[in-house]
Formats: C-alpha cells, sequence, structure tokens
C-alpha cells in the first residue's frame, strides 16, 4: 500500500472557535511541512455524523481513504443548542492517505455546516457525502447534500425506523443517491449474476430469505424481480443478514445460500453444489466501492424507482 | 453481453458497474509448477482472483510436473506459494475453497500416461467440480518443450473442447528468438490449438500506466496536440534493472538484453506512443492501430551507429560488491551475450518522420526503472539573456511505468529573487497518490482475462512477427561485429550502462535522461 510522498505520521493540529479561513490555512501549512505541498488528493469525502457516532465513522473513513486520497470534511454535529462554535482539528498523514478535518460544530451552526464545508472543498473534483447513521429526510436536498455530486446513506446503520427509511430513500431517490445496503448486496449479486448463465431458460419466481430487518434483502428482492420480470418473495430467517436466494428456473431451483455470513453454497441445476466464500462485508469496504465511481448508478436508480412504486402502491 | 447461442441473461446489464466479471466455470492446467514464475506470479496470482470473488465456484487448478508428489505435496507448494506471494492477506475459508479444487499429475512431457491420467483429470473435474470443459493450459515451460506438450494434448484429444467448452493456451515470452523461430513456434500451437485460443502473456501490458498511456493521449486534448516532429525532439524508451541474470544464465546466454527485453517490451511502448488514435478500445482496433505503427518503425542505415550494447563488469552496486556478467556462474567466458542494448529507431510516418526513438534497456544498472521520456524541442527563439537561461533544458514529459508509476513533466521556472533566472523544475503527477485503489497485480489481470476470453491486452502473432523482423537486422550485424573480434563493450555494475551508448546519442548533441 503506497501512500503520497511524506505522509508519515504527524499530529493532527487543534484549532479552537475558528473558522474555514483558518482551516484552509492550516491544511496548507499541513501540506507544507509533511514536504508535499502538492495536491493528488482527487475528491473531497464530507462525513456528517452525530458526535455519538463519530470515532466509529471516521475509523471507516480514515480506511476507506487508503484507496481513495481524499480531502476527508468530518462534520460532527454537536448539540443544537446555545450560541455557534466550531472547533476543528485538521492535519495530513496519521494514518490518513490524504488530509483530514475533524469539524466540531456546537449552537446554531450546526444547521448551517454547508456554510463552513464550501469553502473547504477541493477544486474541481467531486464531492462526495457520507452520512454513516443519520439518514436526511431528502438527500438531495439537504444543505450539505446539496453540494455532493455522490450523495452515501446507510439505512442499516439507522438508529431506528429501519422498515421504512428504505422506502424514504427510495422515494427521494436522486442522480448521485445511493446506500450502503446496495452495496452489502453487490457480492451476492454477482454470483447470482454468473450462476445464471449456466442456467439456462426464463425464471418463473423465487424467494429471498433473510432477518427481518434487512435492507439489502428489500433491495435484492426488488433487482430481482424487475431484472426478471417475477414475483420474488421476502422470507425471514434470523440471519445473519441475507440467508438465501432461491431462483425457480426451467431447469430447476437455483439456490444460493448462506447461513453463517461467511461460507455460502450454490446449487445450480444439473451442476450439482458448490462451496464459495462469501463474507459480509465491512463498512470501509462497502465506502470504497461506493466513492470507486462517482456517476450515477443507473441499476440503483432504477431499483429504487421499484421499491417506491412499490410502497406507493401499499400505501 | 450474452454469449452467442445462449439467450441473454436479464441479470446483466452493461450499465451496471458493479459487477465485476466472474470467469465462468472453468479449470487452469499449469505447466512447470516447479519454475520461479508459477510460484512467484501464476499460483499468488489465483489466489489473489479467488480472493477477489472472480473465480467461479469449482474452479480447478491442476498441476502437471516431473516430480514424485501427491495432492498433499502439492497443496503444500501451492500454499508455500501464495502466502509467500499473494498479494491479498491470507484467509483460511478463501484457501480452502481454492484447495479443493487442486489436483496433481505426475510425469514428463514424453510420458504418455501421464497425459492419460491428465485426461482423466479434466474428466473428473468437469463431473465432480462442473468445469464444463472448459480448460486453459498454462505452459510456464521454455518454448522448446511447447511442441512436446502440444502434440501430447493434441494426442489425448485435450487441445479441443467438446461442445460448448473452450480450450486456451497460455504461452509467456520469450515468443522465439528471432523471425524463423517466432513463425515456428506459432505454427507448432496454430496447428494444435484454434485460432484465438492462444494467448501470449506479457505481463507489462497488464500494467495500468501502459493502459495509462492510451488515456493520456485519446482522452486529453492537452497533450495530443504535442506528440508529434512539430514538437518531439526525440523520444527515450528505458527498462533499467538493478539486478544481474542471477541463477538465470541457463536461459540467459544467448538470448541476452535486445531479445529478452526490446523485442517484445520496449518495442510494445514504442508502439503506444506511436500510434495513431484506434477508432476504439476493442482489441481488434488497437492491433490494428499498433501493428500500423510497427510497420512504420525503420532502422537507421548505419547500425554500428546507431546502436549499442554493453556487459557489466565486477564492481560496486548499490554499496554491494557484485559480480561481472563473465564471473556470473554457467556463463562461458567467450559469451558475447549482450546484458545492455541500446538501439536507435525512426518511425517513417507524417507524425514522426526525423524523430528518433532511442530504446536502452540493462542489467545491473543504477536502479530498477522503466520509463518513457518524450523530449521537446528547444523554443524555436528566447527573448532572455543567455545567462538568463544557462540552467534551462529541454522540456520533457515523462510517464512512469514503474516504480512509483506516474508522469513528470519537466518545463523551466523562474527562479525567486532580483535577477532574471530560469531553471528546470518537475511537476509531478503520482499514479497512486491520487487513485491509491489497490492495483491488481499484472498477472491476476491477465489470468482472468484468458478465463473471460478477453484478448485486448495479448499482443497479437502479427505484432510478435513484426518486432522481430524489426530487431533481426540488430542481431545479424552484431554477429558480424563479433565475428570481427568487436563484441559487447563491458560497462560498470551499477552505472548507466557502456560509454557507447552515451556516444549514440552524443553524436546528435542529444544525452540520456538519468531516470
Amino acid at each position: 500500500m503506497s501512500t503520497p510522498a511524506g505522509t508519515t505520521t504527524s499530529r493532527l493540529t487543534a484549532l479552537d472557535d475558528t473558522s474555514a479561513a483558518a482551516i484552509a490555512s492550516a491544511l496548507r501549512a499541513a501540506r507544507k511541512e509533511a514536504g508535499s505541498p502538492a495536491m493528488g488528493m482527487v475528491l473531497t469525502l464530507v462525513v456528517v455524523v452525530p458526535e455519538a457516532d463519530a470515532e466509529r465513522a471516521l475509523e471507516c473513513a480514515r480506511r476507506a481513504s487508503l484507496a481513495h486520497p481524499a480531502r476527508v470534511l468530518a462534520i460532527v454535529e454537536g448539540a443544537r443548542r446555545g450560541h455557534g462554535r466550531v472547533d476543528a482539528r485538521v492535519g495530513v498523514g496519521d494514518g490518513w492517505s490524504g488530509e483530514i478535518a475533524i469539524l466540531t460544530l456546537h449552537g446554531e451552526v450546526v444547521d448551517h455546516a454547508d456554510s463552513l464545508v464550501l469553502p473547504l472543498l477541493l477544486p474541481d473534483s467531486p464531492v462526495a457525502v457520507w452520512w454513516p447513521t443519520r439518514t436526511p429526510e431528502d438527500p438531495a436536498s439537504d444543505p450539505v447534500g446539496r453540494l455532493a455530486g455522490r450523495r452515501i446513506t446507510d439505512v442499516l446503520a439507522a438508529p431506528r425506523g429501519r422498515r421504512t427509511l428504505l422506502e424514504r430513500v427510495a422515494t427521494h431517490y436522486a442522480p448521485g443517491n445511493t446506500d450502503l445496503s446496495w452495496a452489502r448486496i453487490t457480492s451476492w449479486r454477482a454470483v447470482l449474476a454468473a450462476a445464471l448463465d449456466q442456467a439456462p431458460g426464463a425464471v418463473r419466481g423465487g424467494h429471498v430469505v433473510a432477518e427481518r430487518v434487512s435492507p439489502g434483502a428489500d433491495l435484492l428482492v426488488a433487482w430481482l424481480s424487475a431484472r426478471l420480470g417475477v414475483e420474488i418473495d421476502r422470507r425471514t430467517s434470523s440471519g445473519p443478514g441475507v440467508t438465501e436466494v432461491c431462483l425457480d428456473t426451467a431447469s430447476g431451483p437455483l439456490v444460493l445460500a448462506r447461513t453463517d455470513g461467511r461460507l455460502a453454497t450454490l446449487t445450480i441445476p444439473g451442476r450439482g453444489e458448490r462451496r464459495l466464500a462469501l463474507p459480509r462485508r465491512e463498512v470501509p469496504d462497502l465506502l470504497m466501492e461506493e466513492l470507486r465511481r462517482l456517476d450515477e448508478d443507473e441499476i440503483f436508480a432504477e431499483v429504487s424507482a421499484r421499491i417506491a412504486d412499490d410502497a406507493g402502491g401499499a400505501a | 453481453m450474452s454469449r452467442a447461442g445462449t439467450p441473454a441473461n436479464p441479470l446483466r446489464d452493461p450499465r451496471d458497474l458493479r459487477l465485476p466479471r466472474i470467469a465462468p466455470p472453468c479449470g487452469l492446467v499449469l505447466f512447470g509448477v516447479t519454475g520461479d514464475l508459477a510460484a512467484h506470479k501464476v499460483m499468488p496470482a489465483i489466489y489473489d482472483l479467488a480472493s477477489r470473488g472472480l473465480l467461479p465456484p469449482g474452479f480447478s487448478l491442476v498441476g502437471f510436473a516431473r516430480r514424485d508428489w501427491d495432492l498433499a505435496a502439492f497443496t503444500e507448494v501451492v500454499r508455500d506459494s501464495v502466502e509467500a506471494h499473494a498479494r491479498t492477506p491470507f484467509r483460511e475459508d478463501v484457501w480452502r475453497q481454492l484447495a479443493e479444487g487442486l489436483r496433481f499429475v505426475s510425469g514428463s512431457f514424453d510420458d504418455d500416461a501421464a497425459f492419460e491420467r491428465l485426461r482423466e483429470t479434466l474428466a473428473e473435474l468437469d463431473e465432480e467440480r462442473g468445469t464444463g470443459g472448459n480448460h486453459a493450459f498454462y505452459l510456464a515451460i521454455p518454448p522448446s518443450q511447447f511442441a512436446a506438450v502440444a502434440d501430447q494434448l493434441q494426442a489425448r484429444g485435450l487441445a479441443s473442447a467438446p461442445d460448448g467448452g473452450w480450450r486456451r493456451v497460455v504461452v509467456e515470452k520469450p515468443f522465439g528468438h528471432d523471425l524463423a523461430s517466432a513463425r515456428e513456434l506459432n505454427a507448432v500451437l496454430d496447428e494444435v490449438f484454434p485460432r484465438g485460443s492462444v494467448f501470449r502473456i506479457d505481463h507489462y501490458r497488464g500494467k495500468e500506466t501502459v493502459q495509462n498511456i492510451l488515456a493520456i493521449r485519446f482522452a486529453n486534448t492537452l497533450f495530443e496536440p504535442l506528440w508529434n516532429n512539430h514538437y518531439v525532439d526525440h523520444v527515450q524508451i528505458t527498462m533499467a534493472e538493478d539486478i544481474g541474470i542471477g541463477s538465470r544464465a541457463g536461459y540467459y546466454d544467448g538470448i541476452g538484453a535486445a531479445r529478452d527485453v526490446i523485442q517484445n517490451h520496449l518495442l510494445q511502448l514504442l508502439a503506444l506512443v506511436a500510434m495513431e488514435e484506434p477508432t476504439s478500445f476493442e482489441a481488434d482496433a488497437l492491433v490494428t492501430e499498433k501493428v500500423k505503427a510497427l510497420s512504420s518503425v525503420v532502422l537507421p542505415p548505419r547500425l554500428d551507429l546507431a546502436t549499442a550494447r554493453g556487459q557489466y563488469a565486477a564492481g560496486w552496486a548499490g554499496g554491494h560488491p557484485v559480480a561481472g556478467f563473465h564471473e556470473e556462474e554457467g556463463i562461458p567466458a567467450s559469451s558475447t551475450t549482450e546484458t545492455y542494448a541500446a538501439i536507435t529507431l525512426g518511425v517513417d510516418t507524417r507524425r514522426w518522420a526525423g524523430v528518433p526513438f532511442y530504446l536502452r534497456t540493462g542489467k545491473r544498472l543504477a536502479r530498477r526503472v522503466t520509463e518513457i521520456a518524450l523530449v521537446f524541442k528547444r523554443a524555436p527563439h528566447l527573448p532572455f539573456a543567455p545567462t538568463m537561461t544557462q540552467e534551462l533544458g529541454q522540456n520533457a514529459l515523462v510517464i512512469r511505468v514503474q516504480p512509483d508509476e506516474g508522469m513528470t513533466v519537466r518545463f523551466g521556472s523562474k527562479v525567486p529573487g532580483a535577477a532574471m533566472e530560469i531553471r528546470d523544475v518537475s511537476m509531478d503527477f503520482a499514479y497512486g497518490g491520487s487513485f491509491n485503489e489497490e492495483s491488481p497485480e499484472a498477472y491476476e489481470r491477465l489470468i482472468l482475462d484468458v478465463l473471460l476470453g478477453d484478448p485486448p491486452l495479448f499482443p497479437r502473432h502479427e505484432e510478435v512477427e513484426l518486432s522481430w523482423r524489426i530487431l533481426d537486422p540488430v542481431l545479424a550485424a552484431w554477429a558480424r561485429q563479433d565475428a570481427a573480434g568487436r563484441g559487447p563493450q563491458p560497462y560498470a555494475s551499477g552505472g548507466w550502462g557502456p560509454e557507447s551508448a552515451d556516444a549514440l546519442l552524443a553524436r546528435t548533441d542529444r544525452a540520456w535522461r538519468r531516470p
């Protein structure tokens, strides 16, 4: 793993009751001190997170930044009461592959975080925003969300209301939106797509089994039914996560089952049973996948539309 | 993305860019499992593919070697190689999946019974693990043995696939040692394997930066206007190694730097730099342009003045005492094999006429580096006094292939201060600084392309023949020099090559860059 020249470990600089201009100049100073005033970073990643969840989220962002050198702006939301105050810790290195600015907001400035983010965005390059735990009502019209081309939510990590949250995310879909639940099922989708190559003939139906609350399973159901044009049932198991997908093909049932969250068994009609590693993926890994492409995910758009339709029909 | 004869798979969509390409059910038969190539590159790359989830469930790896191993011993060999050389962390569950698909067949290449066992093994795999008659044969063995293996595979009916399956064969460089032998080698493979199923691996072509050359050239407007003889003075393509020949005397003696490196790597890089824009990024379109570029390559009339070669002498390199080429074990004192080669080429097109391309490669040079440098002409007029521009060199655009992949642009800038003084500065783009995405090892990409049947990164036979056509006259000229008693010149280990190479550029008032 290569890190840009000069970004060996250095401590973060603390700035109390500060402003965007002071933060920008501290970043510049830190870069110079690290020996490389040039910027190789290709994107700004904004992490908007409540104070209580900040530490865990930042560790995930740090690991994802190893694959995508970025300026990471962490907006840590403190209490909204009282007069506004911004405390920052900024630096380069220290395990980050780009620059890091942890901005802790207190008081009314919490609702004006965009005024702090805008001056700190890297010139020209793309902006991604990630809400590790709290999903805004409508990510694309959220003040910080509006500044970004990529808006990443995580329905599964929401503190409550996860069952209906996916519908809300789907209903408010806008180009650039995405959810980590979608990345969670990429490896399932890849294996299923490859397996279906070997089971010719139309699929007549199928089912997805997962624990009771599993946005990934709901997305799988929507994706499969949208792509295959058939009814896919959603069934419940004790997990972890998605435990089984079954497709009724013309030549028999095609089953991908994983009960322990690690090893799966794939049964293709007429071709017997194979085992394969299908581990549940960690958040940094999912985040890396999200940052790999910053254009619209059209397949997610279709799946969202499907979920929004179903929700609308049910209501 | 449907394969011929089967209806499109509704779960696939070209817009679905998250879905990785997973190889279809298949197996790989590895000849030469005991060699360095297999242990250092091929087997670790297979593990890495498995660990990235890109191999199909049921993937099988069959080792074939003249060793008295049982399956357990072979499994141990694979595991050792994976643990020592794989890029991705070793995970027991991934390993277990891979290990289930390992098989070993013991025998020599003239042993009919061994190939019969191989046939049975593949049939069993098709039955037990659903490899579906899809098998690739990886010949990690010297080219002199290709014919023996190909004949055996044909005799056992292994060279042609059952209905719906495929057979592919993978060969490594060197693809012959001159035009005639390259053709012969090709004939051997062509006779046995259907057209389009022979994959020639040149691992430099898997390198991201080589593909990045195409991106830099054809996705931007910034560089292409300068990419011609109006602005470019000359081009230097360098591949330097800091190591000697090590234990490869048997392979290296009689081959030498030009055949080992210039014929394939450097001429491929030249083609990528010199070629015109392809009509698409498809394999055929790329090959068409590269073939055109290679067909336009001409040698200067006086080969004695336009080439240089050398052999490294004993000395110190990187702080260690090192042996000279003639002291290496297995090299006869009379060997005239060159360990350094530099040649001048022209590209006779409207774009490049008059621009020399200097290609050099050598062992035991100062450091390991591969790069392409476009050196630009000086400005036709400088509105500065000569004293102001004393330290201004020629502008250069350098594509660094390895290590530290990226690009450097050199240009003049004012030195801060009261006096007007212009000095060269560098602007660096480090590929790894902007995209830290762990780039897959070249072999991973290449092996996956073989299993998917995707040819774009593999040199076609036309290209191989054309590059021999370029090199053959140089090799003949050197053989004549040898006969006249003017063999390769010794050069100091740990430096940048023989004096004759410096003289080669000095004749036209140019100099090699220090890479």
